[in-house]
């Protein structure tokens, strides 16, 4: 068990150590998805949904199997990430068809998604018991989608900006994103 | 069948199609260890060696591997060879291993070796395999190597740990921070971007002094 | 689609995962050649082979990583407890002080502390090691002081992520480390440099990271304030096996 207060780290994960854009977890939906609010806000939510799944599951893991053979951890991480994204999959492809199609194919791309795997064994680290690792999940979640609506609306006013040629496409996200993470370390200091 | 010949299948991903500066994979370790040459180095080592060992295994064994379960097997593997780099790397170079930290253990899901094994390890003899992945590596540790000596040496006026501008240089921090991350690839992309471009101009005033 | 695989283990379901990845709107199922058994039967023999091969690897680098973790423990307990000839590890359990854990227990589990004794198996300094929050990330601390006086006999980082440049100067900004070793008293009070009133608990804080300089300082205050009411009740005997300053490989 870990000495840190759940405050600390729910506020650490969301918004001091911000998974996206201090610790560079989540980038994939973070470029691709990030052009719509909308967007990035339902795919940051089913992320906190995953991510509590799996800081569930990692903290059983931990505690009950891998006591044996802790170095069968990355594999049986990955082996359950990859059945609770299908499990996701399923839910959200029978609850909202149109939501389904709107994440399109970065649903199931959730399974080599950074920060899925990245939370379970920051955790692991840690020593995050289970309440600690549910709300690290909920902070880092939160975090995630923080960041995706975020860069979603900056994106969105610049198409509207005379942005040079060049610098159209990934460049300029990155550059954003930096100008995004250095507002961020202002939080620094805060806990 | 593929038409490619092996010096192309190992030269084409060290630059042309870099995994990290053209096709955009891979890009959580290529950010998060590249503060210093030392720490994308060693990431650079223990990726090349879960890539080639994943791609040269897979694609002996294709024929085993049913289509349907394909991306189950090439994931198992690769979490296989990422266990075994993150054990040999803790006893042999444990400084290396804390830096890196939770890193190693995300190499499994780094797009850029599955994205091998599905796009060519799978259709391709061990040999053009061992090729593909050596090259892909090698563009991946030159991305890498160049954000880490971009950031190390702005960040800290050291490179490798050896101080290259003396005592009286003052370090631009932000570089070795997070955010440095992000701007040091954003502006490697853009001058990227402003070479295809210039390099499309002259092809084209070639072509129209020719016509 | 195949509804059968509902009911098969989970290894089954990534089936479906990949196949939405990577065939996109294709729905209509390849032609039916392989037999399920046989794609289980593939998964169960590469995680079989998979894990044997860790396994033996595992039984070679295991040691090696065991036997550097206690070093650097080793290394870490005698900086901070200068003097000390050998130490013994104490755990927890119960809220008191026992040099074994119970049956089955995990021993990551129990809080511990490492008393040093010298040469005569007198306590000479205990230490202790504690992770809070600094300013950037969690600081992990050892730190080692005399139970009967409370004073600081030496303290270490042992993990830090503070901003390289200004938090980090809390290991490398020797007049600061230097002095939790000229025995301050505890608990201590972090003062700016040059507004101390020169009282025995005084530590100067770094200029320009007095949040990481204050973290460190409170983690060993914390720490202090948990563990007093047990040492308080005192310390056991020396157990039969010791670790000793010599012993070291």
């Amino acid at each position: 068990m870990s000495d840190q207060s759940l405050f600390s780290i729910f506020f650490s994960a969301m918004v001091v150590n911000n998974f996206t854009l201090a610790m560079f977890l989540g980038l994939c939906p973070f470029m691709g998805v990030s052009a719509r609010v909308e967007t990035g806000l339902r795919m940051g939510l089913a992320n906190i949904f995953v991510l509590v799944l799996t800081a569930i599951s990692a903290w059983f893991l931990n505690t009950y199997i891998l006591e044996q053979a802790p170095y069968l951890r990355i594999i049986s991480f990955i082996i359950v990430i990859a059945s609770l994204v299908q499990i996701v999959e399923m839910a959200v492809k029978k609850l909202s068809p149109v939501l389904f199609r709107q994440l399109g194919i970065f649903l199931p791309l959730m399974t080599t998604n950074c920060a899925i795997l990245g939370l379970a064994i920051f955790q692991t680290n840690r020593g995050y018991g289970f309440l600690q690792g549910v709300t690290f999940a909920v902070g880092a979640g939160l975090g995630l989608t923080l960041a995706l609506v975020l860069m979603a609306s900056i994106r969105e006013s610049v198409e509207f900006s005379d942005v040079p040629g060049i610098a159209k496409g990934t460049g300029l996200v990155l550059i954003i994103a930096g100008t995004l993470s250095m507002a961020f370390m202002g939080f620094a200091g805060l806990l | 069948m593929r038409t490619t010949s092996p010096t192309q299948d190992f030269v084409r991903g060290i630059w042309k199609e870099n995994p990290v500066l053209v096709q955009m994979l891979g890009l959580c370790p290529a950010l998060a260890v590249t503060n210093s040459v030392a720490n994308a180095l060693a990431m650079s080592g223990a990726t090349f060696f879960v890539m080639s060992c994943s791609s040269v295994l897979i694609s002996t064994c294709k024929r085993f591997i049913p289509h349907e379960v394909r991306i189950s097997a090439y994931i198992l593997v690769i979490a296989t060879f990422v266990t075994l780099a993150d054990m040999l790397l803790q006893a042999y170079a444990p400084a290396q291993h804390k830096e890196l930290g939770a890193f190693i253990a995300l190499i499994v899901v780094n797009c850029m070796i599955l994205g091998r094994q599905e796009t060519f390890s799978s259709k391709n003899n061990p040999f053009r395999s061992l090729l593909d992945a050596v090259g892909t590596g090698i563009g991946f540790t030159i991305a890498l190597v160049m954000m880490g000596g971009f950031r190390e040496i702005l960040g800290t006026g050291s490179f490798l740990g050896v101080s290259l501008f003396g005592p009286n240089f003052e370090p631009w921090v932000i570089m070795v921070l997070p955010a440095g991350g992000f701007l040091t690839l954003g502006f490697i992309l853009l001058a990227m971007g402003v070479i295809e471009q210039r390099k499309k101009a002259k092809a084209e005033t070639v072509t129209e002094g020719l016509s | 689609m195949n509804q059968e695989n509902n009911n098969q283990d989970r290894i089954d379901v990534d089936i479906k995962v990949e196949n939405s990845e990577t065939d996109g709107t294709q729905d209509a199922p390849a032609p039916q050649e392989v037999s399920t058994f046989r794609l289980v039967a593939t998964l169960a023999i590469a995680g079989v082979l998979a894990g044997l091969l860790i396994v033996l690897v595992n039984l070679h680098t295991k040691p090696i990583i065991d036997k550097y973790k206690a070093e650097q423990l080793q290394l870490a307990v005698y900086e901070v407890l200068p003097g000390v000839e050998q130490y013994d590890t104490y755990y927890l359990v119960n809220d008191e002080l026992s040099a074994s854990l119970p049956d089955g227990a995990k021993e990551s589990e129990f809080k511990r502390v490492y008393v040093g004794r010298d040469g005569n198996g007198d306590v000479s300094g205990v230490a202790i090691s504690r992770g809070e929050s600094g300013f950037q990330d969690v600081i992990m601390v050892i730190f080692g002081f005399d139970p009967f006086t409370g004073k600081l006999s030496g303290m270490k980082i042992l993990d830090s992520k503070e901003t390289p440049g200004l938090g980090d100067k809390i290991f490398k900004d020797m007049n600061f480390v230097d002095q939790f070793f000229a025995g301050p008293e505890t608990p201590m009070v972090g003062v700016k440099i040059g507004a101390g009133k020169g009282q025995p608990n005084e530590i100067d804080m770094i200029t320009g990271a007095t949040i990481s300089s204050k973290a460190v300082i409170q983690i060993i205050n914390n720490a202090l304030a948990e563990w007093k009411p047990i040492l308080d009740k005192g310390i056991p005997q020396a157990p039969a096996k010791a670790v000793s300053a010599e012993e070291t490989p």
